[in-house]
């Protein structure tokens, strides 16, 4: 790795050198106007819109004529929206909060100093840049009785510091929120790789942290929770709801509401209020840069396929982002289906949800007729959540990004595969990732190049996994 | 018509008929021309709004009183109950919490309610029906305080139409800040529904301003950095608020989240507020009798407690 040299560890633009530009507005929002009851309403109000209205923005289209290729449009806009998706759902308290974050990460987008100091941890500390692995037997495992077949290559997310892709973002928020004077930190985790990341990270910068997490999770993954304690951090049991991370993410929003002017949210997924999925997504979005120039070195050439699984969905935007306006490259996500689409526990959001707005963003979601958030079920506490990033609500509407599902049953075994084929033991969600090569390789032409993002280690899971596997 | 209604009312007697005690139905002096206006199908809900009260009350030289509630904690049938003893022992306003799976801006008390209230079944139509009925048996308005998802899987104008169907005032929405409003505020302004918008103690003076233009009914004032829930005090900060909020606007304020106590209420009805929000502490008193008779005794004997402490 460390043979690639520096080339390697910044392979491109730094982040968020591409961001939409905030508006205007000084207070960093524009304010719609107060409706004039006295006139008649049609004349005084925009058209009532439906609830996918994204109110009077720019166009949803815009495309950028540089390469002539089709673009995306910037996302988000200076709403925080993808299309109809995101925004700020949040409690007032919290405006000025994520006006300045906002406003912070802007800055820092773009200060030399901020760059170099995160570089140098991503290299040293984080183990940056993973390697792009050519997984040889896997690729001989879905050879076809032709002799084709696609070949399959894994970003391994799994090889950074903590076992996941987690710590990208964590590092990038502490350093964040030390330049914020913020010495409090807090966190929601479901699998706890976040909460690890979080607790490693405040260890590293010497920042209280407390991390909220399900009673439930906590019970699933025991040796995180040690992790974490063993880092320093508080780890507070959330026993509301169903004691999983929809329930820990809505007690940090709380916690945050309360202590806001003395603590920093270091939110783990692409999910939440503006300006947090597009802040995590550049923070991870090192993955997909990483990823370009490494199959440029290694083929010469773009991956054809990106794989990665969707729970709030940040390694799979990290992979993602880089590539959205490279039509040619297709973006796969995968969901948990639990005990399969049709039993009701699962947590394929994208798949079978509906629009709503849930922890501060409109997205896809998991609801019952009232509104009221359904509880949803993956054997993998990382993707055992009813919501899902805004921007992956997105991808999926315009159809620039297809999203699948697969069971519990299909995770394990892939889980199983890997270790026995690779001698890499993947984490239960990567497994997803992982499990839906069954489906997608049969149908893909000789040679083509799948990129997996191997976004974190099983180590955690083992104990889970042998509850159900037969070895 | 609405207007000859509304004539009509003023001519009522502006006190409210005194506390009386549970369950004793109590007398309502409006009684007579809420059943009239219903039977003749008003589209206008026959109380006055939220405005209207509120104007009334400053006339008075009043300060609101506006308590809490979360819907089907412990029951439907204790809720309705409830609002007739809040109304009869001199409520202004009501504000009724339509419970939900993930009340992000809600304390520990609330959370549990809206847990044990969709535990026992408790949904949006279940309390709409209960509204349909008790609603016109009430002299003062009521605003439902619901989270955004159960309004946007309803549908923004069907939720308004249904609201206001039943005699629904005004809404607060507690996770839609202002620059979110928009499609809130064009169908509720269509319904006649008052959009309350909150303030907190971390909002920017400039968007303070924003918000106080923009919300109807009144103000809603968060006096502190938090979540709903009893604080032992009330911080001083909101003396300074509500002084900036006097300031910028002519439109009431009320203050609410960690009210609790006579000594509370009486503390910010000194410093200026138009009203005063008591919602935990209400909730809590359902919520952990030893009955809902019961409660609803101590739901009383508390109201008035508050009561007492107000101009």
């Amino acid at each position: 790795m460390a043979a690639n040299g520096s080339a390697l560890r910044n392979p491109s633009r730094p982040f968020a050198s591409s961001l939409p530009k905030p508006c205007s507005s000084s207070i960093g929002v524009r304010i719609p106007l107060k409706p004039q009851k006295s006139r008649s309403i049609t004349s005084a109000m925009p058209p009532p819109a439906p609830v996918s209205c994204t109110l009077t923005r720019e166009p949803a289209a815009v495309v950028a004529a540089e390469n002539g290729g089709r673009t995306v449009a910037q996302r988000p806009d200076c709403f925080g929206r993808f299309g109809r998706f995101g925004g700020k759902y949040v409690p007032e308290t919290l405006m000025y909060a994520l006006t300045e974050l906002e406003s912070a990460f802007r800055t820092l987008s773009d200060d030399a100093d901020f760059q170099k100091e995160l570089d140098g941890i991503l290299r040293d500390y984080v183990g940056r840049e993973s390697p792009l692995y050519f997984a040889e037997r896997l690729t001989d495992h879905y050879i076809r009785s032709n002799g084709e077949g696609p070949q399959i290559y894994l970003k391994r997310e799994d090889l950074n510091h903590t076992g996941a892709h987690k710590i990208n973002n964590a590092v990038a928020q502490a350093l964040l929120a030390k330049r914020l004077g913020k010495k409090r930190i807090i966190a929601e985790t479901g699998a706890g790789q976040h909460g690890v990341a979080t607790a490693t990270v405040c260890a590293r910068f010497g920042l209280e942290c407390v991390v909220y997490m399900g009673a439930q999770d906590m019970e699933r993954q025991a040796l995180n929770v040690f992790r974490m304690r063993l880092l320093g951090a508080q780890v507070r049991a959330v026993h509301s709801g169903t004691a999983t991370l929809k329930d820990a993410t809505s007690e940090a929003i709380r916690d945050w509401v309360t202590n806001v002017e003395s603590t920093h949210y270091i939110l783990g997924s692409v999910a939440g209020p503006h300006p947090y999925p597009m802040m995590v997504r550049e923070f991870h979005a090192v993955i997909g840069r990483e990823t370009r120039k490494q199959a440029m070195e290694k083929w010469g050439g773009k991956p054809n396929v990106l794989v990665a699984c969707v729970g709030g969905g940040s390694n799979a935007m990290g992979l993602f982002h880089e590539f959205v306006d490279d039509a040619d490259v297709r973006l796969i996500g995968v969901e948990a289906a639990g005990y399969g689409l049709d039993s009701g526990k699962h947590a394929a959001t994208l798949t079978k949800g509906e629009v709503g707005v849930l922890h501060g963003a409109m997205s896809y979601l998991l609801q019952d007729d009232d509104g009221q958030i359904i509880e949803p079920h993956s054997i993998s506490a990382g993707l055992d959540y009813p919501g899902v990033g805004p921007e992956h609500s997105y991808l999926k509407d315009i159809g620039r990004a297809e999203y699948y599902s697969v069971t519990d049953q299909e995770a394990l075994e892939a889980f199983k595969r890997l270790s026995q084929l690779e001698g890499i033991i993947p984490a239960l969600e990567t497994s997803h990732a992982l499990a839906y090569l069954e489906k997608l390789c049969p149908t893909l032409p000789n040679g083509t190049k799948v990129v997996v993002n191997c976004s974190g280690r099983g180590d955690k899971d083992v104990q889970t996994a042998a509850k159900y596997l037969e070895i | 018509m609405a207007a000859a209604f509304k004539v009509s009312l003023s001519l009522l007697p502006s006190s409210k008929s005194p506390c009386v005690s549970f369950p004793r139905p109590s007398f309502k002096p409006v009684s007579a021309p809420k059943s009239f206006s219903s039977m003749a199908s008003l589209s206008v809900a026959p109380t006055v709004g939220i405005s209207e009260t509120f104007s009334r009350l400053r006339e008075q030289g009043k300060v609101a009183f506006i308590p809490f509630l979360t819907a089907g904690d412990p029951d439907l049938s204790t809720t309705s109950k409830a609002l007739k003893v809040l109304d009869s022992c001199g409520s202004d306003l009501i504000e009724l919490g339509i419970p939900y799976s993930d009340p992000l801006a809600d304390g520990p008390v609330i959370q549990a309610a809206a847990t044990r209230a969709l535990a026992k079944g408790t949904n949006f139509d279940a309390v709409i029906s209960m509204l349909r009925e008790v609603a016109p048996q009430l002299s003062c308005p009521i605003a439902l305080f619901t989270y955004y998802n159960p309004i946007l899987k309803r549908g923004v104008e069907k939720f308004m139409s249904t609201i206001k169907n039943v005699g629904v005032h005004g809404l607060v929405v507690p996770d839609v800040p202002l620059e979110e409003t928009e499609i809130l505020r064009s169908e509720a302004v269509k319904h006649n529904i008052e959009l309350v918008l909150l303030t907190t103690p971390t909002t920017p003076t400039e968007r303070m301003k924003a918000i106080v233009e923009a919300s109807e009914g009144f103000v809603y004032l968060v006096s502190s950095v938090g979540v709903t829930g009893a604080r032992s005090s009330v911080s001083s900060r909101v003396q300074s608020l509500l002084q900036e909020l006097k300031e910028a606007t002519t439109i009431p304020v009320a203050v609410g989240f960690g009210i609790s106590k006579p000594e509370h209420v009486k503390q910010v009805a000194g410093w200026g507020a138009d009203g005063v929000i008591v919602g935990s502490a209400m909730v809590k008193l359902l919520g952990e009798a030893k009955s809902p008779e019961e409660g609803l005794k101590e739901l009383e004997a508390f109201t008035k407690s508050l009561k007492a402490a107000l101009p």
